[in-house]
Formats: structure tokens, sequence, C-alpha cells
């Protein structure tokens, strides 16, 4: 007898459930979930983003949906769409919160019950992917969306690091955290290695480099890749509007000159990490496809 | 066969039985959670103790209740306010969003007041999923003793201590896979069994520190809520906000900065950390973390709140932080970020001293 059904109802239409997981803050676990997302929608997939991350929800302003509502329908919560052919959607507290300053403050238990309610009860539809994007740390959240997942068998986890030392130390944890809860390790992504100089053009490692590469080989993890800084990025990010393609280093008066396109997918096409991001989609998929094939 | 989530985040008969008196994160027994709980024990000093959702079945159900009815203020708040009443300042170093510099700022800030041998200075690593203090303060290797006086903290200098979970593990690589009642007990020991004065108060238990400062992780969650209620009877001086100057960072720390109104937390000021970049080799200035929406000095004029500075990011700064040294003892003096670093400290006293 399962002990969530319901969970293992919405799952049964999701083809590949990964987690993007880090254990240290701030090195880019949304960012990268979300680059991650459009190059596989841009590379023909539908995909789904939860956003598991209560406190501190970036997703819906990083997909430019932010001032968007959930709705109910019979078959479930709805989730947002981001793109106008509808391949790309996603689920946040956000879009549950009276206002965008409103702080979540909950212990465990209620963030538990929250993560149970995102997995039972949003429609997802048809999905290829299904990448959860979480808080930093090994706590509640984390022990969660494991122990509901758990009997679903996900996919597994991609990892993000950034180069330096104390990065490190937290990723190590993550991945000792995986081991411990059985979640395959699908690889390691180095994020912020490096800032390429518009000035000059020289290469600065603010965060260092290197590090995620020799974890990753020191732990036999499948290393995805390295992404270096590129405020392009960040402006996408950041930018409400997200057909508008960003560069940092354009005069202010020719803003309004700026390159339109039709949606968020073709912005990111834009930005030199969507090169970086399309091979690490590709690598996944790889990986994903020969473990089905084992198995 | 991997072991199920329960196992992992349950602690063994045998490990209990480790006890020594090296305190030691798997031995703790702090917060009580009896064994036979469910899984989602809300902890049995919880304000839902007996009530939650996740109470039902649980065999303490009815003696959760029944003493949460009868229970008054925690008593350890009490002896938690006796053990800091020497304590001149505390700080909180929040922000809501990771990796925007709270960990180094803390380290830097505390380095920055002890260079004064006559000032007293204390560190509380509350970050209990990832702590950084000890890579950070270069004390990573240290153990934490017990003694009669209670847990000695690590000194990484005469006049600073330091107290971590990252003191306590077997060994670097482990996780800590805690539900929130267990974090909070192990946070109330930090703040009520740890001895700063080290023996050396003049004979109470209450050390005569000049800054006590508590690192957090990012979030609002059981760890930011204890710590508030664990010091509401000794006293919170104020919170020092870190941000980086994108929206998405502040989108966090306004929920943050809600928090410590909704907590009453005082709010000393808000510093913006990685603000702008020099490049070493042709000292262009560029903006990797572009402030779209104004950066921290239009929410501070926004929200009524000091902005204590502006520091720019200087790859020296995470070079120190992985070294364990003081980016301050160790940097060019003319660099930028060193200049910041020592107006924003300036004005942390200004406004508390």
């Amino acid at each position: 007898m399962s002990s969530h059904p319901k969970v293992g109802e919405r799952l049964a239409s999701i083809k590949h459930v990964v987690l993007v997981l880090s254990g240290k803050g701030g090195v880019g676990k949304s960012s990268c979930t979300v680059q991650l997302a459009l190059s596989l929608v841009n590379q023909g997939h539908r995909v789904g983003v939860l956003d598991i991350d209560l406190c501190g929800p970036s997703i819906p302003r990083m997909l430019g949906v932010e001032s968007h509502q959930i709705h109910q329908a019979s078959s479930g919560w709805v989730p947002v769409y981001a793109d106008p052919d509808k391949r790309l959607s996603c689920m946040s507290i956000a879009f549950l919160l009276p206002s965008r300053d409103s702080s979540v403050v909950w212990r465990g238990p209620k963030k538990n019950a929250m993560i149970k309610l995102f997995l039972s009860d949003v429609y997802w539809g048809e999905l290829d992917y299904l990448l959860i994007d979480t808080p930093p740390g090994t706590s509640d959240e984390h022990l969660a969306v494991v122990e509901y997942l758990q009997e679903w068998n996900p996919d597994g986890a991609v990892i993000i690091t950034t180069p330096q030392a104390v990065a490190l130390a937290d990723v190590k944890k993550e991945i000792n955290f995986c081991e411990k809860v059985g979640l395959p390790i699908l690889g390691l992504v180095e994020n912020m290695s490096g800032f390429v100089c518009p000035h000059c053009t020289e290469c600065t490692n603010v965060f260092s480099t290197g590090g995620g590469e020799g974890l990753a080989k020191h732990m036999d993890i499948s290393f995805l890749g390295r992404a270096p800084i590129d405020p392009n990025l960040v402006m996408l990010l950041e930018q409400e509007d997200k057909t508008l393609v960003p560069n940092v280093n354009e005069p202010k008066e020719n803003e309004d000159a700026r390159e339109k396109t039709a949606s968020i997918v073709e912005t990111y096409q834009r930005c030199e990490l969507s090169k970086i991001f399309s091979v690490i989609a590709k690598h996944l998929e790889e990986t994903l496809d020969e473990k089905a094939t084992a198995s | 066969m991997a072991e199920t989530v329960a196992a992992v985040a349950a602690v063994s008969p045998e490990q209990q039985q480790q006890q020594k008196q090296t305190p030691s994160a798997s031995a703790f027994v702090g917060d009580r959670v009896p064994d036979n709980a469910n899984e989602h024990c809300p902890g049995p000093e919880s304000e839902s103790a007996g009530k939650a959702d996740g109470c039902a079945g649980c065999p303490n159900q009815e003696i959760c209740a029944s003493q949460a009815a009868n229970a008054g203020p925690d008593p350890d708040i009490a002896v938690i306010t006796e053990r800091l009443s020497g304590v001149k300042h505390k700080i909180l170093v929040l922000s809501g969003k990771g990796g925007v510099g709270k960990s180094t700022f803390t380290s830097q800030l505390a380095f920055a007041l002890a260079t004064d041998e006559d000032r007293e200075v204390g560190v509380v690593d509350v970050d209990v999923c990832g702590p950084s203090i000890p890579t950070i303060m270069g004390c990573a290797r240290e153990e934490v003793h017990a003694s009669g006086g209670g847990w000695s903290p690590v000194f990484v200098r005469d006049n600073l201590g330091v107290m971590s979970i990252g003191f306590m593990l077997p060994d670097d690589d482990s996780a800590v896979i805690w539900r929130g009642p267990k974090k909070n007990g192990m946070i109330k020991q930090f703040l009520r069994d740890v001895d700063w004065g080290n023996g050396n108060s003049g004979g109470g238990d209450s050390p005569n520190l000049d800054y006590l400062i508590f690192d957090t992780p990012p979030g609002t969650s059981d760890e930011h809520l204890s710590v508030v209620q664990l010091l509401s009877g000794a006293g919170i001086t104020g919170a020092v906000i870190v941000t980086t100057p994108q929206e998405v960072s502040l989108m966090d720390v306004r929920k943050e900065i809600d928090f410590c109104r909704k907590a009453k937390v005082p709010i000393i000021g808000v510093v913006e950390n990685m603000s702008g970049f020099v490049c070493p080799g042709c000292h262009g200035q560029s903006k990797i973390f572009y402030p779209t929406t104004g950066g921290a000095k239009k929410m501070c004029t926004d929200l009524g709140i000091p902005l204590l500075g502006s520091i720019p990011l200087d790859p020296s700064i995470g070079r120190a932080c992985d070294f364990g040294s003081s980016f301050l003892d160790t940097c060019a003096p003319e660099s930028p970020a060193a200049k910041a670093y020592l107006d924003v400290i300036a004005n942390i006293r200004k406004i508390i001293e």
C-alpha cells in the first residue's frame, strides 16, 4: 500500500524527475534550474519547474511570471506557464503570498505539508522533465521531498557549486546526504567560474576556479560543465520583460532600441551561457537515457 | 540498500550511548524528541505539541497536549538570560538570501572588532547544515571541550572565541540531516551551555563579552525563530542584514526585514555586498550583480533603514575565507574593499555604541 498515492498519480505522466541541490546558498541553484529548463524546452521538451524554496522563492521572478496567479481546476492546481507555447510551467509558494515582501516564517511540519501539497495537487499534465529547485541546506525541505518522491524513484540530483573551498565544504555534505537517502547523483555543475572583464577580456577568477571539477573527480561524479559569470544572464533573470535581449554594455540611451523576441526561451538563446547549458542539458538527457536502458 | 529517510533523520541508540565529555552532534539529546515520536513531531516543547497534525496517533500525544496547556515559558530562557547577562552587544547577521556573504561579513566584523585587544568578542555559528565559520576563521580542525563551567569555545585569538556545530562533526563530509526540533535544541545548547568566559569571568557564570555575533543560515525558519525566542530575555542589540545589489537578493531580504519587524528585532542597517567589480588588470569597473531595481540604496530609502555601506567584489576576500585568514590583515591597505569594510564596521559601532 503506497503511503503517498496522490503523488504517484501526478508523477505517472512525468517522464523524468530531477532535483537541483547544493547545500551552499547563493551558488546559482535557481538560476541553473531555470537555464536547464530553458535549454530543455529549446530542445523540444515539455518542462515543469517546482520551486520548494518556501522562504526565498526566486523562480517566478526569474521566469517573468511573478505577477501571475494560480487557479484551481477540477484536475488540480494549474501551474503557471512562462512561454506562449505552454511548454514551460512552474509552481512556487510565491504565487500564494499576499504580497511579495511577506515572509514565510514556518517551522518544519508546515513546510513539509506545503511540499506534499505541491507534489500531490498540482496538475502538471504530460511532462518530459520536472525540475525541482531546492533551498540551501540538508533539512526539512530536502527530507520531505525525498520522502514523498522515494517510492516513485526520482531520477536523481544535479549538484550546483561555485569553485571555492567554503562552497565545496557544504556541497560535500549534500553529496553525503544524497548517498544516505539513496538519491542518485546525475552530475555536478561548477557555476560562477570566472568573470571575463568586458573592458579588457581578461578573465578573473572572482570565486576561484576548478574546485567543482576537482570535487567531481575526487568523488567520482560526472562533471557536467563549468559556467562563468555572465552579467547579461543576471540582467535577463532580473528584468521584468523577458522578451528584451539584455546587453549590459549598451549605453542607456539605446535601451528602447533593444532587440525583442517572442519569449524567454528565445531570449535566453541570445545569452552566451545558453551554449554551455545546451551541452549540460544534452549530457543530462544522455545520462537519463542510459539509466533507462540499463534498468 | 539505501537507508530510508526516517532512519537517516533518527538518532540511533548506539549513537546516544556514545555521549562523552567532548560534545558530539550525534549524541545530542537537547530537545528531547522521544524515540517513539511520530516522524513530523513538532517537538515536545513546541507550542503545538500534542495538537499539530503530525501528532495524530503518536503514543505521547496526550502527555504533550497536557504539558503544553500547563507549561509556562521555557525555563531555559531564564538560564540563557543569566548566562548572557554580561554580554554588552548581541548582533544577528541575517539575510534571507543565501550566498550573499553573511558568514564572510560576520568573520571580518569579528576579526576587526578583536584587533582591539581589550575587547572580548564571540561568534556563534547558528547555521547547522552549512557551518562555514570554522573554515573562514581558520579553525576548521578544532574540537569543543566540555568542562564544569560548560562548553569551551574555540579561541582563534586570545580575545576572539567561536562556537559552531562544525567543531562537533565526526568528519568534514558528514551531512547534518536534522529536522527543526533537533536544530533548535542544538542552538539552545549553544546559548545555554557555552562558557564564553573560559573560566576567566571572575567567578561568575556570565562572561564580560563586548560583542556576541550570530551568523545565521539563509531563510526565515526554525533557526531564526529559535534564536529570537531564546534571546527574548537577554535581548538582541540588533540585526545587520547583508544583501547583494540585484532584485533576486533584495526580494528575499525584504522578507527578512518583514520577519525582523514581526519578531520585533531592531535593525541596525543593511550592508550591500559584491557591489561592483574592479578588474585587477585594466581597473575597469563593471557591475556583475546589476542593481536593476536600485540596489540596496533604494530599498533602504523605501523602508527607512540605514544603509551601512557597499562592499565591492574582490577575489582576495574569497581567497582569505578559503584559507581562514582575516582579509583586513592580509589585503592591500589601499584596496577599495578594505576601505569599505572599515567604513561599514565604523558605522555599525557608531549606531550601537
